[in-house]
């Protein structure tokens, strides 16, 4: 009960994100299904905030192991990043070009 | 400083949702894809601001700028490397990254723990460590199968094993919270992240080929679930946002391509292939006509409306470019050339049209199956490059069939049909296609870019 109390807003953005993102997807048409999910890919990538912010406030006699773990997962989440909405995008531009 | 970060937490969550909108139109999807993107950039930033007023660790802060300089270095490098074929394998790797992102940030919050945190914090602790690792080495094994660097492989050890993986990754938080097991909640979050990592393996080392669709639009959810629980666990409501999007946009997928195929999600992660229940022995039976070249090139000439329906073995053949050949030759002679596109055509969702989209194939001629099925007798002539059981019409007539129920593009209907194709292989369910026996069906065998390449410079010669 106490979780609950404590994270009643937190659950709240849970359940209408849920339904937001149903409402805004269920119309995509299966032409842009890889981009969709590419670009998706990336969004996830906003892990990264959670490991900068956890990587900045690790205290000055933090465990080195933990220092080196920081540093792969803000990396891996970067990579997740760039490379997600760049490749979103140079796919998304061959749908768009135009008739010649 | 919080409220400045707070307001760029909401712009970035704001603008994911506008991208991910903006996404369901082909006009637009680059704008959408723009908007998320500085959304995210404006989430890195804010997190920043977020602890200028605190005394600044430069050694951490040295660490995160190097890992974002070499993130986004080679995140550049691998976007503008990648051949549009090898689409599947990039979006498995970059999830499997996306992933393993959330297993570290569980486990170097487990090391930084020292005191009791809350039961609450505790199971999103370890969820996330845990989701996060099935996403890392499910989509890293994706990327391998994808890459045809490593096999299907499929035994009753690796179902027995998952399911007992399944079982502890329950029953080992529950023996720790009622304390039958005393270890530390550092050891407890290591083993399932162990745990983890093991069943991601396991989890797709047995799935097929053509379910691969499936499979890799789960593990983007699963990716988006370990985001939101460590936005909930770090009370970071971009990272909620994000994440439940993401696995929103997933399971999205997911259902649509089991729908697409017919079989239920249950039955695709426990790898059950329906090739062995199948009888395959009638395959070499079937009574079929073939065809040449210069027949099919004669059918064109006669034909006004062509369709043409890719599989995964025009992926393989690298046939698409050859397509678009075709397509301009037909259309200086006022023909109409169509794709219909089967949704799970290929590896991933979507897989066809980044192909066509490739070979420069406007997207107005990408035709989805339900588009044209209802007229499809208007169709002079389709040709079935690299397809097999989504054109195959025992989905509707034989109950008894393992496909039955799946829907197809009924191919059949049309007045004409070319199937280009190797062999005489049963695909991918291991069954024969009926369609192949039909009348107005014939068999045109090889490569199918080779043959295609004859009818374009047959073509030529004729026009």
């Amino acid at each position: 009960m106490e979780f609950l109390e404590n994270n009643l807003e937190a659950i709240y953005i849970v359940l209408l994100c849920v339904f937001i993102g149903i409402e805004v997807l269920s119309n995509v048409p299966a032409v842009l299904h890889t981009p969709l999910m590419s670009g998706a890919n990336a969004i996830s990538g906003v892990i990264t905030v959670g490991a900068i912010a956890l990587v900045l406030s690790l205290p000055e006699d933090a465990h080195w192991g933990a220092q080196v773990l920081g540093g792969i997962a803000v990396f891996l989440g970067t990579l997740n990043i760039a490379g997600g909405f760049l490749v979103t995008r140079r796919m998304l531009k061959m749908f768009t070009t135009k008739k010649s | 400083m919080s409220i400045l970060m707070n307001i760029g937490y909401l712009i970035a969550s704001f603008s994911f949702i506008i991208g991910l909108k903006l996404m369901s139109s082909p006009k637009h999807a680059n704008k959408g894809n723009t908007i998320a993107a500085a959304g995210m950039l404006i989430a890195l930033l804010s997190v920043f601001t977020g602890v200028v007023t605190d005394n600044i660790n430069y050694t951490n802060l040295t660490i995160i700028l190097v890992a974002i300089l070499l993130g986004v270095v080679v995140g550049r490098q691998m976007a503008v490397k990648v051949k549009m074929t090898e689409m599947p394998q990039m979006v498995s790797l970059l999830n499997a990254t996306g992933g393993g992102c959330a297993m570290l940030l569980g486990w170097i919050e487990a090391i930084q723990i020292t005191s009791f945190i809350g039961v609450g914090s505790q199971v999103l602790l370890n969820l996330g460590t845990l989701t996060g690792a099935i996403a890392f080495s499910g989509s890293v094994v994706a990327y391998l199968k994808l890459a045809g660097k490593l096999k299907d492989y499929n035994s009753v050890v690796v179902n027995v094993t998952s399911k007992l993986l399944i079982f502890m990754c329950i029953a080992l938080p529950v023996a720790y919270a009622t304390q039958v097991l005393s270890i530390s909640f550092y050891e407890l979050t290591m083993v399932l992240l162990a745990l983890g990592l093991i069943y991601g393996i396991l989890f797709v080392v047995p799935i097929g080929g053509a379910d691969m669709p499936v499979v890799i639009s789960l593990l983007n959810s699963i990716t988006g679930i370990a985001t939101a629980l460590a936005g909930l666990l770090h009370d970071n409501k971009t990272m909620i946002a994000g994440g439940i999007f993401v696995g929103a946009a997933g399971i999205f997928l997911t259902i649509l391509m089991c729908k697409a195929m017919n079989r239920s999600l249950w039955k695709v992660i426990a790898g059950t292939s329906k090739s062995k229940k199948a009888g395959t022995a009638s395959a070499q039976e079937q009574e079929i006509q073939e065809t040449n070249v210069a027949e099919t090139v004669t059918k064109l000439l006669l034909a006004n409306k062509i369709g043409i329906i890719p599989g995964y073995g025009m992926a393989v053949a690298q046939a698409q470019h050859t397509c678009f050949q075709l397509q301009k030759l037909l259309m200086q002679q006022e023909k109409s050339l169509d794709y219909i596109i089967h949704p799970v055509a290929g590896r991933m969702p979507g897989h066809m049209n980044v192909l066509l989209a490739e070979a420069k194939i406007e997207y107005e001629y990408l035709k989805e199956m339900h588009e044209t099925n209802d007229h499809m007798e208007e169709y002079d002539l389709l040709l079935v490059i690299g397809a097999n059981d989504v054109v195959n019409p025992v989905a509707e007539t034989n109950p008894e069939s393992p496909i039955y129920g799946m829907p197809i593009i009924k191919a059949h209907l049309s007045k004409n049909v070319i199937v280009f194709k190797r062999s005489m292989n049963p695909g991918y369910a291991g069954i024969p296609n009926e369609l192949f026996e039909k009348e107005n069906c014939q068999m045109l065998f090889g490569d199918a870019q080779t043959n295609l390449q004859e009818i374009v410079q047959q073509l030529k010669v004729l026009s």
